[in-house]
């Protein structure tokens, strides 16, 4: 009863996807002039949240497991990195690339230890995970404590490209995002990815067609993480800030929220959602609003209304009007 | 004076003492946790915002309205109860059909609403409670001091969860929560009202976890983000011990808070992390849980 519940919600189809493509083309030229009219920072911000969202989705959405410590990737990775580049001065690559392995190397543990229990087990022990590194943290010395490693350096990317110049920050970032969302479009179109959606809707049949679920849950559940990693390395070097904010419970939370709202299991959902989150965040912030209670009630309002996020509600909408 | 690994130990019977109180407030939720896991199919994130909002339900009461300790100790734990069945009633009910993982994810905004409108309108830091004058004091048990209230809390706390796991065992009540747990359907064509069941359900765990709140205002101070420190310990006791039992939910609560106390004797470092160790432990040599009845 239950895994045909939320099958239907998270169903994918490939009949609107053209309607997707242009979207993604819209977004992509947006994002190209965006910094002529936006400030650069809060874009960057909001292509570093679009990364981990999506690489959030790929489990959740394409394996359907709802991990809730997805901010260890993203937090935890974003300590390396700024660690790499400040004491050890690495170049931005490096530091990226540090912070990135980092978090394959956390996810492959946490992955490993949380796909031995499943459904709801697993969303408790990758949050209980996720908040010993929280502990970990608040306590280790290199981190900084409550003051997180400031003054990060960005250095140059390959050596050429002055980073302290926030036009090129930006595009630097923009290319990364847009690198990490291809392996995550890649590896869902993939045979690999049919067999993760395959997981999601009947696990035990897919076991009796001979294939090991786990290997393939942790695959994408590592994946997912490195790719978090990425983002909040990212995300790190260009605020030149990595601090306890981005490991927070709060951070897998909202995590969740930016993928539910935008739509679980389709690829632009978690862009829509992210930038929507990031957005409200940013308009909330100076209003004096309690923002976790409004982050909360979205939360109520998207599982009780629109379970199908901004993005499934649409696409269903197209969808129906097609045929 | 005896040491033990050159721990003197008065320190350790009172670190022992501190990890025992700690494991009787995880062993309130936790068994509220598995009651309404059980019954209701719904995992309840909201369950630590609860206990907050029965610390300062207590702290209200109390301070602004002038009640006495002992009427706020059974009113706080109520006015949460009221709030749960609301819930119950307008958000969780039409959930139950779906996958578990929405209504994790609906009790988990109620929790982000709760705190963040706690936080927002008395800020972060913490509500000092006193303890009650009939509470005060203590005794000398000859190795070492006990204050009265550390006691009493320790025994109402064990007192209601062993009451409580009996009404479930062995009292008709309790026969039909369990039948219902096993087939709503059958025990709805007997005539039992099952929806109003699960509400009271519900209502009475929630309820359960607002007391263990009112009861932890005098020791802990009450602030708003005492409910989502404790409920992500509280789900780790849950994986190690298994939501299948409740019995053997509350013995793995105590326990943990035991081994808290331990390490923060020992080796104070680890102490706030000394119970996710114990679950990956767990989840490595046992991955079904303690007392789960799953595999």
């Amino acid at each position: 009863m239950n895994s045909s519940n939320i099958s239907s919600s998270f169903l994918v189809t490939g009949r609107v996807q053209g309607a997707g493509t242009y979207l993604l083309v819209a977004i992509g030229v947006l994002m190209l002039v965006a910094p002529q009219v936006v400030y650069p920072l809060f874009l960057i911000k909001i292509l570093c949240f679009v990364l981990f969202a999506a690489a959030f989705n790929l489990v959740l959405g394409y394996a359907g497991l709802l991990s809730f410590g997805h901010a260890a990737f993203f937090g935890g990775a974003a300590y390396i990195a700024a660690h790499a580049a400040k004491v050890w001065h690495f170049p931005f690559e490096l530091a990226v690339l540090s912070g990135t392995v980092f978090a394959a190397c956390l996810g492959f543990v946490f992955g490993a230890l949380a796909i031995r229990r499943h459904g709801i087990y697993f969303a408790m022990i990758t949050l209980a995970l996720a908040q010993m590194v929280y502990f970990l943290a608040v306590q280790m010395p290199f981190t900084g404590g409550e003051d997180g490693i400031q003054a990060v350096p960005r250095g140059y990317l390959l050596g050429i490209v002055d980073l302290r110049s926030i036009t090129s920050m930006y595009y630097t970032v923009l290319g990364g995002t847009v690198i990490g969302l291809v392996i995550i479009w890649r590896a869902v179109n993939s045979p690999f990815g049919h067999i993760l959606s395959a997981i999601r809707e009947n696990e035990t049949r897919v076991t009796s067609l001979g294939l090991k679920p786990e290997r393939y849950k942790l695959i994408a559940f590592t994946l997912s993480a490195a790719l978090s990693g990425f983002a909040g390395s990212m995300k790190a070097i260009a605020f030149q800030l990595a601090s306890l904010v981005d490991v927070t419970w709060h951070m897998s939370g909202e995590v969740i929220l930016m993928t539910l709202l935008g739509g679980m299991g389709t690829l632009i959902g978690p862009i829509v959602g992210a930038s929507l989150v990031v957005g409200l965040e940013h308009f909330l912030s100076t209003s004096g609003l309690p923002i976790t209670f409004i982050i909360g009630l979205f939360f109520v309002v998207c599982v009780m209304m629109f379970r199908r996020g901004v993005f499934g509600e649409l696409k269903l909408l197209l969808e129906r009007r097609r045929g | 004076m005896a040491d033990i690994f050159g721990v003197p130990i008065t320190v350790l019977l009172g670190q022992l003492l501190l990890g025992l109180i700690n494991g009787s407030f995880y062993a309130l939720l936790s068994l509220g946790l598995a009651i309404i896991f059980g019954m209701l199919n719904v995992v309840n994130f909201a369950h630590g915002a609860f206990y907050m909002l029965g610390g300062f339900a207590a702290w209200f009461l109390f301070s602004k309205l002038g009640l006495g300790y002992w009427p706020t100790l059974i009113a706080a734990p109520i006015a949460v109860g009221i709030l749960g069945i609301v819930v119950e009633r307008l958000l969780l009910r039409r959930l139950y059909r779906m996958d578990h993982l929405y209504s994790l994810l609906l009790t988990f905004g109620i929790a982000l609403m709760l705190e963040g409108l706690f936080r927002h309108i008395f800020g972060a830091a913490g509500k000092p409670y006193p303890v009650p004058p009939s509470l005060m004091g203590g005794i000398n048990l000859g190795f070492m001091f006990l204050p009265m209230y550390r006691a009493w809390v320790i025994i109402v706390s064990l007192v209601i969860c062993i009451l409580t796991w009996l009404a479930i065992e062995r009292t008709k009540l309790g026969a039909y929560l369990r039948a219902a747990t096993e087939n709503p359907a059958l025990v709805q064509a007997f005539g039992i009202n099952v929806p109003l069941m699960l509400t009271l359900t519900y209502a009475f765990c929630v309820g359960l976890s607002g007391f263990a709140g009112a009861l932890a205002a005098p020791l802990y101070q009450v602030s708003p983000g005492m409910g989502s420190s404790i409920i992500i310990v509280v789900f780790a006791v849950v994986v190690i011990g298994g939501m299948g039992s409740i019995g053997g939910a509350i013995v793995t609560a105590l326990a943990l808070g035991i081994i808290e106390g331990l390490t923060k004797t020992f080796y104070p470092a680890a102490s706030s992390i000394a119970v996710f160790i114990v679950m990956v432990l767990v989840i490595l040599i046992r991955p079904s849980g303690l007392f789960s009845r799953e595999a």
